[in-house]
């Protein structure tokens, strides 16, 4: 009786080999997004048109007044260093500024590799040069940059780690589980001593070792196809990923706690996830939906994921600014967890 | 060192268990025959605390379901169940290896792999094996943990002969070294060899009793005419003639329970003639536990 067994080394042994067993399985975890990536990245080299937003930087009344009413733009007043985040989160297309007396020189800033930065410069300098003096043009001047990390597939890249993330924690637990019911292997699991934790939480082992390759995959694309590259640290990166990916494996796990059948499972994880594909910005900043509901969808465990995911790859944000996103996540998951402990059903 | 009182298990408007008592003593290994529905699976899936009894209680060494003593029970127990899927893509010795580490102590995987004969199929995935190897390893792993209880669920259906041989054997020898063992078995072949003892089930009740030589016993002998007379007669009429012990009908056939074939059968045999009654179907044989079920409920075990 020399050896030694570990349950949840075993258990999550298992699920790893029967993951890696199934030709299936790994085309999903690691193929799908690929192509997505590659795909969307294509097809969306840059934002999609979209009215130009533009942002003036408060002391310039005038400018506000000008511009508020021309069709075609919409319009924020920010101070300079908000609006000068804006620009570079791609929240708006074009900042402007200028002193407080009417017809002063007019500063543009944009970033000359975005289609909609360039476009809001010339549609706004001709509202500009219409409305105010049309005899005599106004003084211009151009601040070009180019913002790291404020092209569309820089947005993109982490909305789609995100997406991959939730999609892969979510099926890669709940699909099997449900199965293994089906099957009776629960109930084989049930007669014996194990622990129930220990089966647990070989699920969101065994997803962590993938999340880890996954990663890599979607962000060494993102790199060598677009040359989209993580501002912050990777290890600050693995952390939120881990974080996220536990946090879906959870409510995986919450929605494979009692469902029966593998239809049934679709269907609610299809219900749980496309609203969040739409809402938590993934292809979009959810910042153009209304304002009052913009706290509930910060709320969402995907918005979380995906907020924390661009401030580390796009602004290098560290940890410890991310305090909200990796408190909502561990919410989600600590909770989820917790109630599929207990209402698991083992047949 | 296991009891059941009263237990009854209903579903919606179905009752599967309808307050059956069982009492197991160490060493022995008890049958629950029935046929198909008679409520065997769900009366020993309540022993190994997998279904909830709707009333009664199952005691296992000395502990209940349920009263905190739950994991202390599994770890005494071993489980085979009806049809169980284990995973498909791990070889057998994962699985093995797997279910031992739920233990915390028990045979080594090389034991159980010895035992079970599945040496020389250790590397290969258990959704390759063959019907008999997969029943294998099922005994195998309910066998890791060293139980001192094991509960097998039909363990030979579906299996051939000599797959089933070798189920008989492992379980056979896991008694030898003190095993005890409760199964349910729609086999009368098997529940005659392996059993100590018989509990006869049918509607979710015991109905029978005993050593399957008490139960072939209560038939009051040890060979089987049995006939189909081309008309319909009344079995009773049948008993009448000497040598004849007992009278049963299993659908259109009769079945009378003799001493001895040889005496017995020219007087039934006149006895119809006499009466004009034509035979479409006439043979004998030894008594079996079949035959004891079919005195109890005018059906055969494997009847639909």
């Amino acid at each position: 009786m020399s050896e030694r067994y570990s349950p949840l080394y075993e258990l999550t042994m298992a699920r790893l080999r029967e993951i890696l067993r199934e030709p299936g399985f790994v085309f999903w975890i690691f193929g799908f997004p690929v192509v997505m990536a590659i795909g969307l990245g294509i097809a969306f080299r840059d934002k999609p048109p979209d009215k130009p937003s533009v942002a003036v930087v408060e002391g310039a009344d005038w400018l506000v007044d000008a511009l508020d009413d021309a069709d075609g733009l919409q319009v924020k007043v920010l101070e300079a260093d908000a609006a000068r985040e804006a620009l570079r989160r791609a929240e708006v297309d074009l900042v402007v500024s200028a002193s407080a007396d009417a017809g002063s020189e007019v500063l543009y800033r944009y970033d000359e590799m975005r289609d909609g930065g360039r476009l809001a410069r010339y549609m706004t300098d001709a509202v500009l040069q219409w409305s105010e003096q049309p005899d005599r043009p106004i003084a211009t001047a151009d601040e070009l940059v180019t913002e790291k990390g404020s092209r569309y597939i820089d947005f993109l890249l982490p909305g789609l780690i995100g997406l991959n993330l939730m999609g892969s924690s979510m099926w890669g637990i709940g699909y099997t589980i449900v199965l293994a019911r089906k099957r009776r292997q629960l109930r084989r699991f049930a007669a014996t001593p194990m622990r129930r934790s220990h089966f647990m939480l070989s699920y969101l082992l065994s997803r962590l070792v993938f999340l880890v390759l996954e990663l890599a995959g979607l962000v060494g694309l993102g790199f060598l196809a677009f040359g989209v590259t993580v501002h912050g640290s990777v290890l600050a990166l693995l952390l939120v990923s881990v974080l996220g990916a536990a946090s879906f494996a959870a409510l995986g796990l919450l929605i494979a706690a009692r469902v029966q059948s593998v239809e049934a499972a679709n269907g609610w994880m299809n219900f749980i996830m496309m609203p969040m594909w739409i809402l938590s910005g993934t292809f979009f900043a959810y910042t153009k939906f209304p304002e009052v509901i913009q706290p509930l969808l910060r709320a969402l465990p995907l918005t979380a994921l995906i907020d924390a995911l661009r401030a580390i790859v796009n602004d290098g944000a560290a940890l410890t600014e991310l305090g909200l996103e990796l408190g909502v996540m561990t919410a989600w998951g600590v909770v989820a967890f917790a109630l599929a402990l207990r209402w698991f059903r083992w047949q | 060192m296991a009891r059941c009182v009263g237990l009854v298990k209903r579903y919606d408007d179905v009752v599967a268990v309808d307050g059956v008592d069982l009492q197991l003593t160490r060493g022995e290994c008890l049958g629950l025959l029935g046929p198909n529905g008679a409520g065997k699976t769900t009366t020993v899936e309540m022993m190994e605390g997998l279904t909830l009894p709707t009333s009664g209680h199952v005691e296992l060494f000395g502990m209940r379901w349920g009263e905190g003593h739950d994991d202390a029970i599994r770890a005494r127990i071993g489980v085979a169940l009806q049809e169980t899927v284990l995973a498909d893509k791990l070889t057998v010795e994962e699985v093995i290896r797997m279910f031992r580490s739920f233990y915390p102590s028990g045979r080594t995987v090389e034991e159980v792999l010895d035992l079970m004969q599945l040496q020389p199929k250790r590397r290969a995935r258990y959704h390759k094996l063959s019907g008999g190897q997969k029943q294998r390893v099922a005994l195998g792993v309910a066998l890791v943990g060293a139980p001192d209880l094991l509960f097998l669920d039909e363990p030979t259906t579906g299996l051939d002969p000599q797959a089933r041989m070798s189920v008989w054997d492992i379980v056979a020898r896991y008694r030898e070294e003190g095993g005890t063992v409760v199964l349910t078995t729609h086999y009368m072949e098997e529940a005659a060899n392996m059993c100590d003892r018989i509990v006869v089930m049918d509607h979710g009740k015991a109905i029978a009793e005993g050593s399957p030589a008490e139960l072939i016993a209560t038939l009051g002998g040890r060979q089987l005419v049995e006939l189909e007379p081309a008309v319909e007669i009344d079995p009773a009429s049948l008993a009448e003639i000497a040598g004849v012990r007992q009278a049963s009908t299993r659908g259109r056939r009769i079945l009378l329970t003799v001493d001895d074939f040889a005496s017995a059968l020219p007087p039934i045999l006149a006895h119809l003639s006499e009466r004009g009654v034509g035979l479409a179907h006439l043979g004998t044989h030894e008594a079996t536990l079949d035959d004891v079920f079919v005195s109890l409920t005018g059906r055969g075990l494997r009847d639909e």
